[in-house]
């Protein structure tokens, strides 16, 4: 009986919850309604809503609350009855247990299939495929194990859920399985060291070939914006010094370094297929990450650090869009360390051509070198260049760029002597 | 050891021992060992009720970053103008969000409230080796949280450049707003919370050393001890250097020094900042950073071990090759930092060697792992809802554990660092399955904190309702990290190939939203038991551990007489031959004959004599 009252008092106290929540939240919005005839938004549907949803949750609340103490009212009666209790709740969780291994193993299936084909497509460099094949190496092995412990794991529990019937095996140790099993994974995992550690030394130790040398190209990151330097024709990237910088030099170019007068800027990342780049990252503020996902490239730029990522880009951004069905694919780089505000948009548009297309788009590029900065930094501005001529512009600066490669040149020259 | 003798007399002149305490001194600066475990219990829920909070809010705008909830800017202001969280405060959340789970819950939350109420329970001693430090860590662990909760009433808004705060971004206010003021207030919380630590650990570390009950020798330990011991001195070699980096950004920061910061420039303005290297402050965080991520999971280990040892009425299989995991796990925790900067620039040759120290790691977490289910097996197993979160805890140790062998592996962290790869990786290994680990504990020793029971069946709603949403929340982030999605974006609708995780992260939002909604259950249950939960017997698991000796009602000083002596190690669990299916640790051999083995008494030959006498004698009755 004083369950039933206790019941009736339950359902009565939170019936004047959901009541004095209900009328105080209603006051709330109607002040709320009164305050929004200034502001443009009309808040008071919106305090609708969100109180239904509260009184929904409370709804919910108040269902699992019945539910137990009905489950309460059922277990007392066998009690009373003399009855076994009701409900054995360990083979009900075993019994979930025993579902949930089920369930999650299709579940994997699912993901591994469906968000599976969702990822990155296959690696678009010569390393990215050694990643691509280390990948996968440790992928299968991990689902191996990741499986079968699973379903140990979740067996055993359903198995050996508690019975009267049965007493626990008192079985402290093993020393043999336990020798087995320290033993098999640490080869399992010097397989994959020495696997993973060739596939990292092939990526940063690279031994240098005077046939193929790869271009040079320099990306300094600042927030929020990548800014590429290609060399010109004499396949340096001129020095940088932060101290120089100015509004018409943001990447503090030293132009006093013969290499730097020649040096082009370009608005997105091109790169000729099947030849080495060496990337030259810098940052102006903070630490920024140059991600190329499909090339399995990263490297931080730091700031007052300079790092270098040497690659082969093996797929053109055409024969990649006929590969991934998707005539829009493009090769992007993002940034993938926290910089900021704007970290969520800090792109560049990559595109990786043929040779013939790479040569035309690289001449068709402006040097940094502008009359400002001739002037800025006292270096003889060609008299082409002044008048109105703008259309032989390019033409005139390429003439300069070759003496001072020339020039360039004899300095090594007699660095060498 | 004057401290127990104190106390002991103190006991005779009170008879149950019952200070005139009035409030004050009995719940706000309360020396008792019990009570604090209570107080950092109860901030480490309420914090981690916060940090859930700040979860849902950034997984909001995830999920629909062209939506507005016009209700976010009545509650968080200019911070949510028009409905839309704006970009600086999701990276706030984010940070707070880190920083909170990851120090104030899962580092003080976890290894506060076990290490308080269980080694002196569980080694059996009176009190912690000084009280006093004792109550000193839980207030200055109070103070931290409130300097850092300080932070959202700051103008900028609080710190933002991620938990790592990497200078420069958190070196100079001028690159984020969230590196002015709120950076200054995080980084004075961090030295004080890392203080309490350091108090608490000293303590730890001295009383497990030098306070445990006659005959507890250091291999008659639970392993919850053992684990919280290692864990211990894990914090003590490692957060003073986290202090050290700390105060050097302090001193970049405010004092115009050049520790971190070298070279920069900020559109055209040059700092005068020459020599110093924003790597150095990589190399400092991670040195503990790393340590700490084993400081998070090892006491869940160590409280896991426990439960399911417990109930599965067995002794945990290969007790010695557990406590040899967890110190492998110690040592090799301070040599894998540098798994963490394979891409940082740093030199090839560390990553290489780095790589190898972190892949090795994998091969005790593995010995654990198996000895657990090696435990369940043959076992006769109790679904209380303690033993149902130290299930899951092994799952997620397992899903997470694996993925860590993805990311260890230097070449393939180049294209899966910082992308949701690596969140969805230490959300299961450190953040589920630690959480799991506390919950867990929580659930089995409620009993013995407030004297009263749990409600079962909605610590069983809750379990599952979180575990299985768990699972929904992060399996999927594994995708998007394969798919080079970095961690930390505002939004994925400025990224051609990203709007295909839209879906998914709608999908994510939801079950997180419903995992977190499950939890209303945990609290419920929880403070509720605490006033009108079911009353607790003195032993309701049929454990053979100390604290299961004490009586229900508290005292100070834990054992109305004297303190219990030990004789045996914790896991007599269905021995064969003995009566019940457990045997205290302070039965002695001589009332449990029929049941010891002879590896029990460690080689002591007048012991085995006397016990093949008495089975000689006792042979024929027993047939």
């Amino acid at each position: 009986m004083s369950l039933r009252k206790l019941i009736v008092n339950k359902t009565m106290a939170a019936l004047a919850v959901l009541f004095t929540v209900f009328s105080s939240a209603n006051a709330f919005a109607q002040e709320a309604a009164a305050a929004a005839t200034a502001k443009p938004v009309d808040m008071g549907p919106i305090h609708k809503s969100a109180l239904f949803y509260v009184l929904l949750f409370l709804l919910l609340c108040l269902f699992i609350a019945i539910v137990g103490k009905a489950l309460k009212v059922y277990e007392l009666t066998r009690e009373t009855q003399g009855k076994p209790e009701g409900i054995n709740w360990n083979t009900v969780n075993a019994v979930l247990f025993a579902l949930f291994l089920i369930v999650g193993l299709y579940g994997v299936y699912w993901e591994y299939t469906v968000h599976g084909n969702m990822i990155l497509p296959e690696a678009a460099s010569e390393h990215g495929k050694r990643i691509d094949e280390m990948f996968n190496l440790t992928l299968i092995i991990t689902t191996i194990v990741f499986i079968v412990t699973h379903i140990v794991l979740f067996v055993f529990v359903y198995i050996y859920r508690s019975s009267d019937k049965r007493k626990a095996y008192y079985y402290p140790h093993n020393n043999t399985i336990e020798k087995i099993w320290t033993i098999v994974p640490a080869l399992v995992l010097t397989l994959l060291v020495l696997k993973g550690f060739l596939t990292w030394r092939s990526i940063f130790y690279k031994a240098e070939d005077a046939n193929n040398r790869p271009i040079n190209i320099e990306v300094v990151s600042s927030q929020f914006l990548w800014d590429i330097r290609y060399p010109g024709p004499d396949a340096i990237v001129g020095k940088r010094n932060y101290k120089l910088t100015t509004a018409i030099n943001g990447l503090g170019i030293d132009f006093n370094d013969k290499n730097s007068l020649d040096d082009l800027i370009a608005d997105e990342i091109v790169l000729p297929v099947n030849k080495p780049v060496r990337f030259t990252l810098a940052s102006k503020d903070v630490i920024h990450s140059f991600y190329m996902p499909h090339f399995r490239v990263q490297l931080n730029t730091v700031p007052g650090m300079v790092s270098y990522f040497e690659f082969t880009p093996t797929v053109t951004t055409e024969e990649m869009r006929t590969k991934t069905n998707d005539p829009k694919f493009n090769y992007i780089l993002l940034c993938a360390k926290i910089c900021g505000t704007n970290h969520f948009n800090m792109q560049k548009n990559v595109r990786v051509v043929s040779e013939a297309e790479y040569k035309e788009w690289l001449a068709a590029q402006t040097p940094y070198l502008t009359n400002d900065l001739r002037k800025a930094f006292n270096l003889p501005i060609p008299v082409e260049a002044a008048p109105a001529a703008t259309e032989e512009a390019p033409a005139a600066d390429t003439t300069a760029t070759a003496a001072a490669v020339k020039l360039d040149v004899k300095n090594q020259l007699a660095l060498k002597k | 050891m004057s401290t127990i003798s104190l106390h002991d007399t103190h006991h005779d002149d009170h008879g149950h021992g019952h200070h005139h305490e009035t409030f004050l001194t009995k719940y706000v600066f309360s020396q008792d060992h019990k009570m604090i475990a209570k107080q950092f219990l109860i901030t480490g829920i309420i914090m981690a009720v916060i940090a859930m909070l700040l979860s849902i809010l950034f997984r909001l705008q995830l999920a629909w970053p062209d939506k507005t909830f016009p209700l976010l800017e009545t509650f968080l202001g200019k911070w949510a103008e028009g409905g839309r969280i704006r970009p600086d405060f999701f990276l706030a959340l984010v940070t707070i969000h880190g920083t909170i789970m990851v120090f104030f819950v899962l580092t003080a939350g976890l290894s506060g409230t076990f290490s308080n109420l269980l080694i002196p329970l569980q080694v059996g001693a009176r009190d912690m080796a000084s009280p006093f430090m004792n109550m000193l860590s839980y207030w200055f662990f109070l103070v931290a949280c409130i300097v850092m909760m300080s932070s959202f009433f700051v103008q900028t808004g609080p710190a933002s450049g991620g938990w790592t705060i990497y200078p420069p971004l958190s070196a100079v206010p001028k690159a984020m707003p969230g590196s002015g003021l709120g950076m200054t207030l995080w980084l004075i919380s961090m030295v004080i919370f890392v203080a309490s630590s350091l108090i608490g650990s000293l303590n730890y570390v001295s009383t497990i050393l030098n306070m445990r009950t006659k005959g507890m020798d250091l291999w008659k330990m639970p392993l919850t001890i053992w684990a919280l011991f290692l864990t211990a001195i894990l914090g003590i070699l490692s957060f003073p250097v986290l202090v050290a980096g700390v105060v050097l950004l302090i001193f970049d920061r405010s004092f115009g020094t050049s520790f971190y910061l070298s070279d920069i420039v900020f559109g055209t303005e040059i700092l005068p900042n020459e020599g110093g290297s924003p790597i150095l402050w990589q190399h400092l965080f991670w040195f503990l950073g790393h340590p700490e991520v084993y400081i998070v999971i090892m006491p869940a280990l160590g409280i896991s071990s426990e439960i399911i040892s417990v109930n599965s009425r067995k002794p945990i299989f290969g007790y010695h090759a557990m406590v040899y995991s967890l110190i492998g796990i110690t040592v090799l925790s301070f040599i894998v930092w540098g798994h963490h900067m394979f891409v940082t620039g740093m030199n090839p040759l560390l990553g290489g060697v780095f790589m190898i120290t972190t892949l090795i790691i994998a091969v005790p977490s593995a010995v654990k792992t198996f000895n657990y289910l090696a435990t369940l097996w043959r076992g006769n197993i109790r679904f209380t809802p303690a033993m149902l979160f130290a299930i899951g805890l092994v799952s997620f140790f397992i899903s997470g554990g694996l993925t860590g062998i993805f990311l260890g592996n230097a070449s393939l962290d180049i294209n899966l660092h910082d992308t949701y790869f690596v969140v969805a990786h230490f959300h299961l290994v450190m953040g589920s399955a630690a959480i799991f680990g506390m919950l867990a504990g929580v659930y089995h020793w409620f009993p013995k904190m407030f004297g009263r029971m749990m409600n079962p069946k909605l610590a069983y709603l809750h379990f599952w309702v979180t575990f299985i949403c768990a699972y929904l929340v992060f399996f999927p982030l594994h995708f998007l990290g394969l798919d080079g999605v970095p961690r930390r974006y505002y939004a994925f609708t400025e990224f051609e190939f990203m709007n295909k995780w839209l879906t998914v992260n709608v999908f994510v939002t939801w079950s997180a939203i419903i995992a977190a909604l499950a939890q209303v259950a945990f609290l419920f249950n929880f403070f509720y038991s605490i006033f009108r939960g079911k009353k607790a017997t003195q032993n309701p698991w049929e454990a053979n551990t100390l604290e299961w000796t004490t009586p229900v009602e508290h005292l100070h000083g834990n054992w109305p007489g004297e303190i219990p002596t030990v004789y045996r190690w914790p896991y007599d669990y269905s021995k064969p031959g003995a009566d019940q299916d457990f045997i205290l640790q302070t039965t002695p051999f001589s009332e449990t004959m029929s049941s010891n083995l002879p590896h029990d008494f460690e080689g002591n030959e007048e012991a085995e004599r006397i016990q093949r006498e008495w089975e000689a004698a006792n042979k024929p009755v027993q047939e």
